[in-house]
């Protein structure tokens, strides 16, 4: 596909447990075009976030090829996915993740810094800004509501304007308020950015929002809904 | 209802999952509390050896020591008639000569001349084995002698090799293996040498004057009340000036110097159980938020802050109790493996023994470090509410205590000093050591909270921009949850331990090594007699490199009262009052005489005694002008009235004596005269060959050879202490790894963050790296400060020396303190190194 920034064919994931192997992943085919935003659904366990940890390249593969952008993700050791993830991704966490020991405005230059950006500080806080949280930047996430952390924590993964955003539930931790802002912020990047939006949840609701619903279920991918194209 | 059957079951349950998560705290008090119960284990052995051994270490069951003079005839009648045996013995310096032209022809000796009865205990060994009888006994005219084997190698000499001691022949027939009755543990200058009292008649070598000292050894029935007995011979020989020795302390110098050294480990290992302390508080943090959410799960079922408090005492109490059993037992077996070692070094008889009494002191002192220590973040689990569960992210708890915590730390932490300074056998010692470590601690505290806001406040400016590494580790330092503190304090005290030891020691081996021999003499030479005083002159003229050469009559005598009144009880142990002092006589000042108070007596003074006291030590005696000092002399008293006050150099180790009596009030006394020569250039052996072979008596000291033994003393000391310090700086890297591996989940986490916006495992290390450098080396930095600040107190007001900050010995902590950091961050660094973003930060399906 010509305009496709992700491709998966026939990936597994299989994890060593106690109990001996776990397949998570079975046989996953897809494709996601530049700018299409994604929403994955399905039950708990059924390997939604395991799928988007592949696509970023922050999970390897048991077996099948994931392209991204012109790269061949199983191909590529744990320091050059580091180093794809710098320049294409951007990733958003249910639990926030941001790093305790930094400020906000640390936490958002932090991604600018590592791409060896000059301007990685006046970005960071142009994009604390553009989420509302002039404010908050000499913070720590300590001191900071959840709401707030998650807003964070999309500056952050949005700040070095990735080809492609993975969202873990963004607004699992969030109440209906803060969530509703985060989604509104997160799709807002989109149309800003142009990214592609990939994101995992249980909510309907912003399942519906997605140009594409896919829908896992017990490790396979058993239903691809194009809900608008 | 009390809430302490509740608070029981609770810590019950929770210590059932064992020791988990209290290996530091474990670690740290076992080895603080082992080090000093080990320390004080060998020196309660040596002590009791010495007790056990006292009649063999006297020679005797007690002993009358006269100085320069042979007992009178009632002397000698009174010791015969109240003792079983009496064995006679002298003992000087000397100078041993096998050839006077050769090179290594002559050497200074300890000369020991005793009688067919020595020793009446114990037994002397010999090599090769013959009796003492056999190798003292006249053959041929010449008399038999024995030598310790370092003045054999020095000069260079065989068994059967002959020497000359003053006019007479000797023939070496045995080295001296084994000496009962001579435990040398300090400064002493030359080695022994054994001969036959009789042998000394027509050698010339105790002339008017000499500085020899006479030793009875008396042998007593076993059940002899030796107090009383001493007060009958006090009483008898009243006026004789005798020191008393039995063998309830039969080797004073020794028993005094294992009292001080083991003083000092036992302070060095005091600052270990503090940096165990830090240890103790740091591990029971971590513990305590390992258990926010437990805390807060029974605070919502209803459990008080007390009954929380009382749990969590209980668990660390038991831990505490744990580690300082496993350190007593460790401490009382650790000599039973060294003490082997130990006996082959030290000449002191170790009695095998696992003594209670160390063990008590130094479970005292873990218990009330570790109390304290943990009191500090026990304290705090008040703070730890139920609202905890609600809340996302770790909770972190107030810096400071509240108050009735803080006092109750601080009510501990001075029971600790004062059963330091109570029981460590050096109060002052240890009252300035604690005092010292407590405000260390203190500094190191306010260094590292300095550390952090100007990491915190460099994390955030322009500087670091860029350099991503740089930025990450100085924002883990400044950020929240730093464990900047645990590591610094830890670090930073057992290097200022090091540091304070390595400047003292660096500062005296200056003064001794290079500031000193250049003001010094070469020689200093004793025992010229009256006669001699002449030719003596003469035959230094002939030297051109003999740049100056000074001399002055000697006596030696003691400061027996103070206006009347015993001079100790009017004075106290002052040195000067310890044993007899030189004395002098002038007519006129000497050369360069610095008068600080009163007046010369005029020329052709014969009145009364006159004495010119030094101002220094006369000032710390409390003396004035016009008050009598009662001196004996040879057994005589004198009356002397302080005429005046003047400054004596003692450090440039000229001519310097504390007492200058005007010329008639002593110079009739049978005396000698002291020198000391100044020279230049390398002919200063052949100034030592030309003296020694035309006075056989007198006796020449090389001054150098002297700095040379004492820096060498000094030396082993310092090591003893830096290797007791050891463990202190063991301590310390358990703490470090402790922190390192507390911090591990964190830093897993954190590396895991950077992983996934980019970060490259190589900028992850560099950033671990330097953030560990960087504590290291801040840790170090503090410790040369509060090292230098110590080793600049020691030298100054103890030593009363000049200070210079060691900039040698500075950068070695320096570069250790980064190192040691670094290598505990290391060996932490593969798991964040290794951690799968993905494993970490997903959320569960």
């Amino acid at each position: 596909m010509a305009d496709s920034v992700l491709s998966l064919d026939g990936v597994s994931l299989t994890l060593k447990g106690n109990a001996g192997d776990i397949e998570i992943l079975k046989d996953i085919s897809l494709s996601v075009r530049k700018g299409e935003t994604v929403g994955l659904t399905g039950p708990s366990g059924s390997g939604k976030s395991s799928l988007l940890m592949l696509m970023g390249g922050l999970e390897k593969a048991s077996s099948g090829r994931i392209k991204a952008l012109g790269h061949e993700l199983t191909l590529l050791n744990e320091d050059q996915l580091a180093r794809f993830r710098m320049r294409h991704v951007g990733v958003v966490f249910q639990s926030f993740h941001l790093i305790p020991t930094m400020t906000a405005l640390e936490n958002v230059a932090t991604p600018l810094e590592l791409a060896g950006r000059k301007d990685a500080f006046d970005r960071a806080l142009s994009e604390l800004e553009n989420v509302g949280l002039q404010d908050r930047v000499d913070h720590y996430p300590s001191q900071l509501s959840g709401g707030e952390q998650q807003r964070v924590a999309l500056a952050r993964a949005s700040a070095p304007s990735p080809d492609l955003l993975l969202a873990d539930e963004p607004t699992g931790n969030l109440d209906t308020a803060n969530g509703a802002a985060i989604m509104e912020q997160m799709f807002g990047l989109r149309d800003r950015k142009g990214s592609t939006l990939i994101l995992v949840t249980h909510d309907s609701e912003i399942a519906r929002l997605c140009d594409t619903t896919l829908s896992l279920h017990d490790g396979r991918l058993e239903t691809l809904k194009a809900t608008a194209l | 209802m009390s809430q302490w059957p509740v608070a029981v079951a609770l810590a019950r349950r929770e210590l059932r999952s064992g020791i988990r998560g209290f290996w530091v705290l474990l670690a740290c008090l076992a080895l603080g509390v082992a080090s000093i119960a080990a320390v004080g284990t060998v020196r309660s052995n040596i002590e009791k050896g010495l007790i056990d051994q006292g009649a063999n270490l006297l020679g005797g069951d007690a002993e009358i020591e006269l100085s320069y003079r042979f007992a009178t005839g009632e002397e000698h009648q009174w010791m015969q008639d109240n003792s079983l045996s009496v064995s006679e013995i002298v003992e000087f310096r000397s100078m041993v000569v096998t050839d006077a032209d050769a090179e290594m022809g002559q050497a200074l000796t300890q000369l020991k001349a005793v009688d067919d009865r020595y020793p009446l205990i114990g037994e002397v060994r010999l090599d090769p084995p013959i009796t003492l009888t056999q190798a003292l006994a006249e053959n041929d005219g010449v008399y038999g002698a024995v030598m310790h084997g370092d003045l054999i190698n020095r000069l260079q000499i065989n068994i059967g090799d002959s020497f000359s001691l003053g006019k007479n022949l000797y023939r070496l027939n045995a080295r001296l293996a084994y000496e009962p009755d001579s435990v040398n543990v300090g400064f002493a200058l030359g080695p022994r040498t054994l001969v036959h009292a009789n042998s000394l008649k027509d050698s010339g070598l105790l002339g008017p004057g000499t500085l020899y000292s006479t030793k009875y050894k008396l042998k007593l029935p076993r059940d002899l009340d030796l107090e009383a007995y001493k007060k009958d011979a006090q009483s008898a020989l009243a006026d004789s000036g005798l020191q008393w020795t039995d063998r309830r302390n039969g080797s004073p110098s020794a028993q005094a110097f294992v009292q001080r050294v083991g003083a000092f480990l036992v302070l060095v290992g005091l600052a270990g159980i503090a940096v165990g302390g830090v240890g103790v508080a740091s591990a029971v943090r971590v513990y305590l938020e390992s258990k926010t959410q437990t805390i807060a799960t029974l605070k919502t079922l209803g459990a008080t802050r007390r009954t929380i408090f009382i749990a969590y005492l209980l668990q660390i109490g038991v831990m505490i109790t744990l580690g300082v059993g496993i350190g007593v037992i460790l401490g009382a077996l650790l000599p039973w493996l060294f003490e082997p070692l130990l006996a082959e070094q030290l000449p002191i008889p170790i009695k095998r023994s696992v003594p209670i009494l160390p063990l008590l002191e130094a479970a005292l002192y873990g218990t009330l470090a570790g109390l304290a220590f943990s009191l500090w973040s026990l304290a705090r689990t008040g703070e730890i509410k139920a609202a905890e569960l609600y809340r996302i992210g770790s909770s972190r708890l107030r810096r400071f205590p509240p108050p009735i915590a803080l006092l109750s730390v601080v009510i501990i932490g001075g029971l600790l000093v004062t059963a330091a300074t109570l029981l460590s056998g050096a109060p002052k010692i240890a009252l300035w050591a604690t005092t010292g470590m407590v405000t260390t601690l203190i500094a190191l505290g306010l260094a590292a909270s300095a550390i952090r806001l100007i990491s915190r406040a460099l994390a955030r400016g322009r500087i670091v921009r860029g350099r991503t590494g740089l930025r990450l580790a100085i924002g883990s330092i400044g950020g929240p949850n730093s464990d900047a503190e645990s590591i610094i304090l830890a670090l930073g005290l057992g290097l200022t331990v090091i540091a304070t030891i390595g400047q003292i020691s660096a500062n005296l081996n200056k003064a001794i090594i290079d500031d000193i021999p250049q003001q010094a003499p070469t020689y200093f030479v004793i025992d010229i007699q009256n006669h001699q005083f002449d030719p003596f002159i003469e035959a230094t003229a002939s030297f051109a490199n003999l740049t100056k050469v000074d001399t002055a009559p000697m006596l030696r005598g003691i400061i027996s009262k103070i206006n009347g009144v015993n001079a100790i009880e009017a004075a106290g142990t002052h040195w000067t009052l310890r044993g007899d002092r030189g004395i002098s006589y002038a007519q006129t000042p000497p050369q360069d005489t610095i008068i600080t108070e009163g007046e010369w007596w005029p020329d052709q003074y014969s009145e009364n005694p006159l004495v010119s006291f030094a101002d220094e030590e006369g000032r710390e005696l409390g003396l004035k002008i016009g008050d009598v000092l009662t001196l004996n002399i040879l057994g005589r008293d004198i009356d002397a009235t302080i005429a005046n006050f003047r400054e004596v150099q003692f450090e440039t180790i000229g001519i310097g004596f504390i007492m200058l009596m005007n010329p008639s009030a002593i110079a009739s006394a049978p005396h000698t005269h002291i020198a000391t020569l100044y020279t230049e250039g390398d002919q200063e052996q052949d100034i030592f060959r030309a003296i020694t072979s035309k006075f056989p008596n007198v006796t020449v000291i090389s001054v150098k050879e002297g700095i040379e033994r004492f820096a060498e003393i000094l030396n082993g000391l310092a090591a003893a202490i830096t290797y007791g310090s050891g463990a202190t700086l063991a301590t310390g890297l358990i703490v470090l790894i402790g922190a390192a591996a507390a911090g591990e989940r964190r830093r897993v986490y954190e590396s895991s963050i950077l992983k996934t916006l980019g970060a490259s495992r190589r900028r992850i290390l560099i950033s671990l790296a330097l953030r560990a450098t960087i504590l290291g080396t801040g840790a170090g930095i503090v410790a040369i400060a509060a090292g230098g600040t110590a080793g600049w107190a020691v030298m100054t007001f103890a030593m009363q020396a000049n200070y210079h900050f060691e900039f040698l010995s500075a950068i070695a902590i320096v570069v250790a303190g980064g190192l040691v950091s670094l290598i505990a961050g290391l060996l932490f660094a593969l798991a964040p190194l290794n951690a799968s973003p993905s494993r970490v930060l997903r959320s569960p399906d």
